[in-house]
């Protein structure tokens, strides 16, 4: 009997337990950083990385991990190789689900709006940043770090997510418009000062002439694709921040669906119709056809500009395909000159939250070695990149660097070293679009639409206002755009529910009171009962 | 009787092909004279699946009288398992070329009676001559290749396996497809172990990428 009564007490203190945490998952408490890095231990963490389909890439990240594990030999850092972010991105989504995730990650902020959702599982660095002894420049480094001041201010803005940062910029890079000039002269155009939309068009429409055979006048090819986008995300971000559209508010509302953007795809379709215009997605790599001798406009990110031009480091294509020509690199076309803008991209990294407050130090100091000086001038100059600390940029082996352009070309690579120095000059007219959870489905919507434009029409289907309203509700629903930006703010260090509602954390209460009131009663009778039996 | 026969067999035949036209259904030859960005109808045996991604899967697909190649088809991660190699399928689709490569995309499928694998056919001869691109995405092999060498994608295993083989003092691109065949394989093992010198026999399908790229499936060395 009085075992029964033992068993009865013990489930209903487990009922209770479990009704006390029916309110889903917490997650992982709020990193809190640890007064010491415990050095008498071996932690052992992971590193994401993303390459450019690039072997120098990744020879500096092994290299910077070897030199890192030298200085804190209790450290082990495990790398996995990416090309891909929307892979990195559906890894880590996966991983967060399962307790997994890496320590340190290569990501866009678009997709650390997403990995917050889980609970506490990306680390805020507010605090890490300032932090005297482990932060930038902190005193008990073993290696020479930047200070906060040191890392670009725009650079390290971008990654501030709803008031707080979440990640750290690692390189930078924007897009830029890789001309073949000679074919633009051929077709009696100067290129201008500054490039506009107007003029690609144009020289472009007049590129895209071929006889009956359907041979083109300019290369005497039968392929030709005068313009060429690798992105077509940020060819429609870049359009509509030019014409200061809509896109989204800070806050996740979606702007994108409106008459502009009607009208930007209504000329995007108006020179597909002519055969000036395709993108990457649908053709191939802009590099390649640039090469070739099958394009005369072709916009990619600074960093593609080691594949661009006849004496290119990196080439795509047999040697029988490539022709020679005159490159030029400017910025990307605008519709206001005088005001420039364009888009700034390139990996930051961020750091996963784990059980063990010291396997998270010790991911964040591998992460803040990644924006040293020899980390940031080495993968920097593996592609037209640009370091994301001014220690770097103002180093006298970078100054170097740039000054030595064209002395080959592999490492001096004049293209590559003009496509840095054109987001150098151009960091304050370099813009974001809002983070928040959903704003990389909005990207991906913004780029489609162009995508699905150029399609149409190839496919010779009507491109009207019918279609342009039916495209609009398919991205809706295709990427869930009617839900974006909701409970964003909400996830961040509260639980995936959020906090309880007044009135469920009542309900809840009462339930709580009425079983600990059972129990009492139970108890209570139990009790009776074996003082009569004792009488 | 044997009249009666032959002229029932006959019009059934002919029912069924006209059913087919009906259906706008081509032959290899048909989808081949097709215009790129015209829409594409083909009744074909999946021999291959490259990847499941997010409700879109990609085949290597070959009929009795040429080969597909099925990018990014609309395709659930359950009926993914289903597609296995000799399954017939109808696909709806639009022809397309990317760098080189003619595929089928933005497609919808449904699967049909029928199984069919196709035999490996020796393509050796053609390497080098502008015959060998009316055989793209079939299955194929290619005997007595040397090795001249080998390149990780990434510089280390995990990626794809840029591989370089020559024949008559010419040499030619393949690729280990990390998709097709991930580092867990007995090919990519077996290719990631090869020397430069090594003569082989190699299969795969028939890939283009700025030039003939095919995914090898398996090595060994050449008989």
């Amino acid at each position: 009997m009085k075992s029964k009564h033992m068993a009865l007490a013990l489930l209903l203190v487990l009922m209770l337990a479990l009704l006390s945490g029916c309110h889903g998952s917490r997650g992982l408490s709020p990193f809190e950083i640890p007064n010491e890095l415990d050095l008498s231990r071996t932690h052992e963490i992971t590193f994401w990385a993303k390459n450019d389909t690039n072997i120098t890439q990744v020879e500096i990240y092994e290299k910077a991990i070897a030199d890192f594990e030298k200085l804190y030999p209790n450290i082990r850092v495990n790398m996995r190789l990416y090309t891909d972010y929307g892979r990195i991105y559906n890894d880590v989504i996966t991983n967060i689900a399962t307790g997994t995730t890496p320590n340190v990650c290569i990501t866009y902020p678009d997709h650390i709006a997403t990995y917050m959702t889980g609970v506490n599982s990306v680390v805020a660095l507010d605090e890490l940043l300032i932090d005297e002894r482990y932060g930038l420049g902190g005193s008990a480094l073993m290696f020479d770090s930047p200070t906060r001041e040191e890392i670009v201010p725009q650079f390290l803005g971008e990654c501030m997510l709803e008031g707080r940062y979440y990640a750290l910029p690692y390189m930078r890079s924007t897009e830029a418009l890789y001309i073949n000039k000679t074919f633009v002269e051929k077709l009696g155009y100067t290129l201008p000062e500054k490039m506009t939309w107007d003029f690609i068009w144009e020289v472009s429409d007049a590129a895209a002439l071929k006889d009956e055979e359907g041979v083109y006048a300019l290369n005497g090819q039968k392929v030709m694709i005068p313009f060429i986008y690798k992105s077509t995300d940020n060819m429609m971000i870049q359009m509509l921040r030019q014409k200061d559209a809509g896109y989204s508010t800070a806050e996740g509302e979606v702007l994108i669906f409106n008459d502009d953007t009607k009208d930007l795809l209504y000329t995007i379709a108006d020179h597909v119709k002519k055969g000036a215009f395709s993108t990457f997605k649908i053709s191939s790599y802009p590099a390649n056809f640039l090469n070739a001798g099958q394009c005369v406009f072709a916009i990619d990110s600074t960093a593609g500009a080691t594949w661009m031009g006849p004496d290119a480091p990196l080439i795509d294509i047999s040697d029988d395909k490539l022709v020679d020509f005159e490159i030029e690199i400017m910025p990307i076309p605008q519709f206001d000159p005088e005001n420039p803008s364009m888009i700034s991209q390139g990996p930051s990294v961020c750091l996963f939250n784990k059980e063990d407050p010291q396997e998270v130090l010790a991911s964040w100091l591998f992460m803040q070695y990644l924006l040293t000086n020899d980390v940031q001038i080495a993968y920097s100059s593996t592609e037209g990149y640009v370091p994301v600390t001014s220690k770097a940029q103002q180093s006298e082996a970078y100054q170097e660097y740039l000054a030595r352009r064209g002395e080959d070309n592999q490492l001096y690579y004049d293209v590559k070293i003009d496509a840095s120095k054109l987001l150098m000059e151009h960091v304050d007219d370099t813009f974001v679009t809002p983070v928040y959870n959903g704003s990389a489905s909005l990207r991906n919507a913004a780029g489609q639409m162009i995508e699905e434009v150029t399609k149409s029409v190839r496919r010779k289907k009507t491109v009207d206002d019918a279609y342009i309203e039916k495209l609009y509700a398919d991205m809706v629903s295709l990427y869930r755009l009617d839900s974006t930006g909701q409970g964003a703010a909400s996830t961040v260090d509260s639980g995936s529910l959020g906090e309880l509602p007044a009135m469920s954390a009542a309900l809840l209460s009462g339930i709580a009171l009425a079983w600990v009131l059972i129990i009492a009663y139970v108890l209570r009778e139990a009790w009776k009962k074996k003082k009569a039996a004792v009488r | 009787m044997k009249k009666f026969i032959a002229a029932l067999l006959t019009l059934s035949m002919l029912f069924a092909g006209c059913a087919a036209l009906a259906e706008g259904i081509m032959t290899h030859a048909d989808y081949v004279a097709a215009e790129l960005d015209s829409e594409v109808v083909v009744e074909t045996y999946v021999q291959a699946k490259q990847s499941w991604w997010d409700n879109k899967a990609t085949f290597y697909c070959q009929s009795e009288d040429g080969a597909y190649f099925l990018y990014e088809m609309a395709c659930s991660e359950e009926e993914f398992a289903k597609l296995v190699p000799g399954t017939k399928i109808r696909v709806t689709g639009y022809k397309a070329e990317w760098a080189g490569e003619v595929e089928i995309v933005d497609a919808t499928y449904e699967i049909l009676e029928g199984s069919f694998i196709a035999e490996a056919a020796d393509v050796t001869a053609l390497l080098g001559t502008d015959e060998l691109i009316a055989h793209q995405n079939e299955f194929v092999t290619f005997k007595g290749m040397t090795v001249v060498g080998i390149e990780y994608k990434n510089g280390e295993p995990g990626d794809d396996i840029y591989v370089t083989l020559s024949k008559n003092d010419q040499e030619y691109s393949f690729c280990v497809e990390r998709y097709l065949t991930d580092p867990e394989t007995e090919v990519y093992k077996a290719v990631g172990e090869l020397k430069a010198g090594d003569v082989i026999d190699v299969e795969g399908y028939l890939y283009w990428y700025e030039g003939v790229n095919t995914h090898i499936t398996s090595v060994k060395a050449a008989a």
